[in-house]
Parts: structure tokens; sequence; C-alpha cells
């Protein structure tokens, strides 16, 4: 069975679900991290296979626009430890139920 | 030489106004280097004075005006001036010269008193003014000067601040005299406004040269007027006399030098030098400015010369006296005879000096008793002032000869006796001359004749620095016989600048002959009515007046002053307290209320605008902001720094737009 350009979508809308539902559901901000990571990889394979099924596939505009977004989300994701990390020595916790100090 | 001081006139004045500047700013303690400063500005500004006065004897006639322009409004320049000539030179040397002893003289008088500078810088800023008046080619700028010695006198009179008298005489002094001042100024504008300049002397320009002249037409006589009601203020003449007495508040060097030799003679002075104004137009050498002239003189002289009589202040009798030759020098100058009333204003600045510096002495020497009464038999104790002071008396008598006093009062009768109007003015000039002789023998015999009494008490003769002035001006007084003698008529004629011819008919004239009977008239007249002043005689007490014992209601009438201060004080006075207190009622009452009737009006419009601003636009501000609050309250809500809600919102919102896109696609 060759694979469709419809299964890698709802791969990645899978995908793109649970790394939504991490995001949205964990307390720990580490896993809020993780779970922001799963939604970059679901965007990256979109990219890669909406560029796989396209009609001109001899240009790696895909493959470019992925390496490039996972270049940024490797410094996102470097930014955000060493801010959970700043975080934790401040308060103590990683619990972002807690870090509510924005508070209106 | 002459040409370097007609270029530098202004340097008499100047130098002793840099004088009593200086001296202001010494200390206190300073007294002789004060007193030295101030005397040395006095012997420059009499050297000057010489200086000046060499080249008018030179050239007959002689005249230099020296002017420059004070500023320039649109394309009038106004300009002031110096001049020299022979009235101003005259003068300046005799200003100077009987300032100079006058000064000399003050060193020795006030040698106790604390404010001893000040007193001395006074008397150079008199000097300094003074000397302007007279060199001045400005009607404005003598009235500068002439203001600036009015503030002298002022500041001199209310010399002993610490007296009430003395400031009360102070203050009347001034303001009396500035009413005469108001008529010199109109005079002065209406000058200006018909001749358009108030140079004197201007190269045939200025307002006393013909051109000037020309264009005054018949208000010359209204602005000739009006200058000499500055020079009544000023002189002392009736109606304007009364502060001259009460100016004699002030130490007597002031009285000689300011109210005796120099400054009451700037009236004369001022009509003098703008007499062409006077004589414009003239009939016969009479005009009716010049009538009234004569009149005020003889009023004054006549009045002043029988109120003296009454007086028991021994300065009083002299500022009297002094009113009465003002009154003398008016009369001659209004009957055309100008050089022989600056020649009497010249030759009384000496021995009017003389006699109030003899006074001084006098009192100096009585502890600071002035009333004649209670002093007698002073020739013993003081034989220099006695007979200084009978030099002075004799001059100021008119004895004819060797006193200079006679030789002019003679040049005045005989003018007065050749005035075309009337001869009233002549045998009432008779009169005068009478009672002078009258007054002052009853002064001397009150004071240096009979036995001492009340306050003669230890009474010494005063130190040499008080009498050497006064050996100076009787010198001066006999000297000036001279100059002033009908025989060598040099004087007359530097003055006028015509020759005159010498007859000698004019030496035994009638007038010598009338002044003579008249002179010993009035000594043998003294002398036989205060042969027993001051002792027992009869049922007479001694401390009664022997006029006073006979003629008891006139006696009073003279003594107090023909009560013209009182009339004053009733009339003029009561009016201006009328016119205050109508101005004060007025001011309270109506001017005031009109003020608070706006006053509440604009409290009604503001307690409007308070009721609109508090009740309708402050409410309206309140609740929008109230609202805004709330809003905001409910906003913040929204804001639960969970971040996670944050993101469950973000993730609604993109489902929401999914679903929008699916639909409408």
């Amino acid at each position: 069975m060759t694979p469709t350009l419809q299964a890698f979508v709802l791969v990645s809308g899978a995908l793109f679900s649970i790394g939504l539902l991490a995001a949205l559901s964990r307390r720990h901000a580490i896993f809020i991290l993780i779970g922001i990571e799963l939604m970059l990889a679901a965007a990256n394979l979109n990219f890669i296979a909406f560029w796989h099924f396209a009609p001109q596939p001899h240009q790696p505009t895909g493959v470019m626009f992925a390496i490039f977004s996972i270049a940024i989300s490797a410094a996102e994701a470097a930014i955000g430890l060493a801010m959970v990390i700043a975080v934790y020595r401040h308060y103590h916790t990683t619990n972002v139920d807690q870090l509510d100090q924005l508070k209106g | 030489m002459s040409a370097w001081i007609l270029d530098r006139l202004w340097l008499i004045p100047a130098v002793p106004f840099a004088a009593s500047l200086i001296v202001l700013s010494l200390p206190n303690a300073w007294r002789r280097r004060a007193a030295a400063l101030a005397a040395t500005g006095q012997v420059a500004a009499l050297a000057l004075s010489v200086v000046a006065f060499l080249p008018t004897v030179q050239t007959h006639g002689f005249r230099a005006a020296q002017n420059f322009t004070w500023f320039t409004f649109g394309d009038n320049a106004l300009q002031l001036g110096f001049v020299l000539d022979p009235l101003a030179a005259a003068m300046l040397l005799m200003i100077s010269l009987v300032g100079l002893c006058i000064f000399v003289f003050s060193i020795g008088y006030m040698a106790d008193d604390k404010n001893f500078v000040r007193f001395f810088a006074y008397l150079s800023f008199f000097s300094g003014a003074m000397l302007g008046v007279v060199i001045a080619n400005s009607l404005l700028l003598l009235f500068i000067f002439w203001e600036l010695v009015g503030l002298a006198s002022y500041l001199l009179i209310g010399f002993w601040i610490e007296r009430p008298s003395a400031s009360a005489a102070a203050k009347k002094a001034f303001i009396t005299t500035r009413i005469g001042d108001m008529g010199f100024f109109l005079g002065m504008l209406w000058l200006y406004n018909r001749s358009g300049t108030l140079l004197f002397y201007d190269g045939g320009k200025g307002c006393l040269e013909s051109a000037g002249l020309a264009m005054l037409g018949a208000s010359a006589t209204f602005i000739a007027l009006l200058i000499f009601f500055g020079a009544v203020g000023k002189s002392g003449q009736f109606p304007l006399h009364v502060w001259l007495p009460d100016a004699m508040e002030g130490p007597t060097p002031v009285s000689a030098l300011i109210h005796a030799a120099t400054m009451v003679a700037a009236g004369v002075f001022l009509v003098a030098r703008v007499y062409p104004l006077f004589s414009l137009g003239a009939i016969n050498g009479v005009t009716s400015s010049l009538t009234v002239v004569v009149w005020i003189g003889v009023t004054t002289a006549l009045m002043a010369a029988l109120i003296a009589i009454a007086q028991a202040d021994i300065k009083r009798i002299l500022a009297y006296s002094t009113v009465s030759q003002l009154g003398l020098m008016m009369v001659s100058l209004g009957v055309g005879g100008v050089a022989a009333g600056i020649m009497h204003l010249i030759a009384h600045g000496f021995f009017k000096a003389l006699l109030f510096l003899g006074s001084g002495s006098v009192i100096h020497g009585c502890h600071g008793e002035q009333d004649i009464r209670k002093m007698g038999g002073l020739r013993r104790f003081m034989p220099v002032t006695f007979v200084t002071y009978a030099i002075g008396m004799m001059a100021l008598s008119g004895v004819p000869l060797f006193f200079s006093g006679g030789w002019t009062k003679e040049e005045i009768l005989h003018a007065v006796g050749h005035w075309p109007p009337s001869h009233a003015p002549y045998y009432l000039m008779f009169a005068g001359v009478v009672l002078t002789a009258l007054y002052m023998t009853r002064q001397i015999i009150y004071v240096f004749f009979g036995d001492p009494r009340a306050s003669v008490d230890h009474s010494h003769e005063s130190p040499r620095v008080m009498t050497r002035p006064l050996i100076a001006l009787a010198l001066g007084a006999i000297l000036l016989s001279v100059v002033l003698t009908p025989a060598w008529p040099w004087l007359h004629e530097y003055l006028t600048g015509e020759p005159v011819h010498f007859e000698i008919g004019r030496l035994i004239q009638p007038a010598l002959f009338v002044s003579l009977v008249l002179v010993s008239a009035g000594i043998g007249v003294g002398l036989w009515m205060y042969r027993k002043a001051g002792v027992q005689a009869g049922d007479r007490p001694a401390q009664i007046d022997p006029l006073e014992y006979a003629q008891p209601a006139l006696f009073r009438f003279l003594a107090n002053k023909m009560w013209i201060d009182e009339l004053y004080y009733r009339t003029v006075i009561a009016f201006s307290w009328m016119a205050a207190r109508l101005s004060d009622w007025l001011d309270r009452y109506f001017w005031d209320g009109l003020v608070r009737g706006f006053g509440a009006i604009g409290q009604v419009f503001a307690m409007f605008t308070t009721g609109v601003d508090e009740r309708g636009i402050n409410a309206g501000v309140d609740e929008t902001t109230v609202g805004a609050r709330g809003l905001g309250r409910l906003m913040s809500a929204a804001h639960s720094g969970q971040i996670q809600i944050y993101l469950g919102v973000v993730a609604i919102g993109m489902l929401a737009l999914l679903l929008l896109y699916a639909w409408l696609v």
C-alpha cells in the first residue's frame, strides 16, 4: 500500500492534537514544552508531505522549510528549557498553575 | 584760561556735588575728614568761580553759553546748557564765598552734633545745586537745580529729625515752595509751547532773545507771572512767605546759607534772569507783570518788617528781616532797577549771612537759648560777635557810606522813586527802612546791652573757627560798600553791560539824605523805645516788651504773625481737609460700593457656574469613570495568569476559524 497524502495529514493532525492536548493538560512546564515540540513536529510532517505530493518535487522547498523549522524549534526548546530552569530557581516550582503572577 | 572754564562751566556745580557724594559715603566717625573734604570742595568751587569771573570783567556785556542736547524726541531736541554772564559770575562769587565762610563756621557750630558728616554732605549738595541754578542756561535745567535746592533745604531744615517741630517745618517749607513751583512749571510749559525752546541764550534763538520773545506776544505777561509765582514761593514773598520763619528750625548755619544768603535769593535771581520776559512790551519801563512784582514786593517788605518788631526768637527776627529784604529786592526789580536789586542781593548775602552766623554764635554762647528776652549784656562776654553783629546790623539797616546795605538800599530807593505809575511804593519803602532800623536796634539792645538775664550763664566767646568767618563776612560787608558806591559805578556797569556815567549829583541826591534821615530815625526811635528793655521800668515788668506794654493788641497781632498761619489753617488747610474727607467718604462708600457691587455680581455668577460644574459636568465625568473602572475589572478577570487557559483559548479560536472556513467553503 502506498502512503497517500491523506494518511500523512491524518497522522500529522493526530500528532498535533496529541501535542495540543499535552500542552493544555499537563501541569509540568517541561511536558508543556514537549507538547509544543510535538505540534512543531506535526507541522514539519505537513511541510514534507505537501511538498512530496506537490506537482514539482524537484525543488526541495518543503525540506528546506522543515530544516529551518527544526532549527528554530531547537532554538525555541533551548530558550524554553532555560526559562523553565530560571523559573524553577526563582519559584522553586515548575507547576504552571502556580505561576499566575500576571493575573489581572 | 577763560576758554578753558567756558567749556567746563559744569565743573562748578559738579565739584561740590562730588564732594557731597564722597562725604555721604564716609563713616560717621570721620568727622574731620568729612569737614575738610566738604570745605575743599567749596574752595575748589570758589577758585573756579574766580576763574569764571575773570573773562566777564575783561569784556563788557560778556556772555558765553554752552549748550548741549539732552535728548531728542521726533524732530525736536531738548537742549540744556550753561551760561556765563556778569549776573551769573557775580552770583557764583557771592555764593561760593559766603558758602565757604558758612562751611567753616559750621565746623565749630556743629562740633557736638552726632550727624556731623551727614550735615556736611547736605551742605555740599546744597552748594552744588545752588551754583547750578546760577549758571543754568535753560529754564528746565534751572528748574532741575531749583528743585534740588529745595530738596537740600528740606533735608537741612529737618536736619534734627528727632524734633517734631523740625520735621513739620521741613514739610511746610517743601510743600509751600512746591505750590510756587507748580506755577513755575506751568509757566515753563507755556513758554516752551510758545517759543519752542527753553534755552535762555542760543545765538539769537533763545527764549530771552529777540527772536524767541517775538513769538510770545501777549502770553508773555502770563508766563512771566507764572514764573514769578515760583519765585514768590522760593523767596518767601507774600502770600507764600509762611515757610521761611518756620525754616529757622534748622541748624543756624543752614539758616544763614540757605534761608538768608543764597536759596531764598534764587527767586530774585530767577526774576532777574528772565527779566526780558517781564519787560517785554514795556511802556516807559512798566508792564503789568512788573507792576505785580512791585506790589507783591512792597506788601511783603512792609508786612515782614512789621512782624519782625514783635518777635522774640533771635532767628525769627532775622527770618522776617530776610523776607522783608527780599521784598525790597523784588520791588527794585519790578521798578526796573535790576542792577540795584542784584547788588542788594549780593550785599544782603554777605551781611545777612553775617547776622545769622552771629546769631548762631550767640545761641552757641547761650547754650541753645534763642529767646532774646532771656539774653542781655552779651557784648561783654562775646566782643567779637558783638562787633561783627553790629556791623551786620548797620549794613542791614542801611547806614550810609561805610556799609554795603546803605548804598544798595539807596540805589533801590532811587529806582523806586522814579517809577512812573505811582509814588506809593516809594513812601512805603521809607516806612520799611525805618522799621528795619527799628527792629534791628531792638534786637541788638535786647541781646547785647543791659543786664545779663536768665540764659546768660557762663557765656563765652565762640571758638576761633566760628569767629573767623564772622570777621571775614563783616569785612565783606564793609568792603563791598567800596564796590557798591555810586561814586564808582563799576558793578552797576558790570551787571547791566551799559556804561553808567558818574555824576557828582548822584552822590548828593535827595535819596542819600532821605535814607540817612530814615535810618537815624529808625535807630533813634529804637534806642528811645527800648532804652529800658529787659529791666523793670515804672509799672512795667521786665519781661514785657515796651511795645507790648503800650499797644498790647497791636503787639499780639504782630507777634502772632498777623494770624496768617491761622488764616491759612482755617481756609486753605481746612479746605484740603474737607476735600480729603470728601474723597475718603467717596472712596469708602461710593467707589467701594461700586466695586463691591461688581464683586457681588461676580460672586452670583460664580455660584451658578459652581452648580453647573458640580452637578452637571462633574457628575457626568464621575459616571464615565465608574463605568470605565467596572469594564476594566471585567476585562482583567479574563487574565487569569494561567498560561494554559490562554493557549486553550487560542486553540478554540483556531478551531472556530477552521470550522468557519469549512462552513464557508
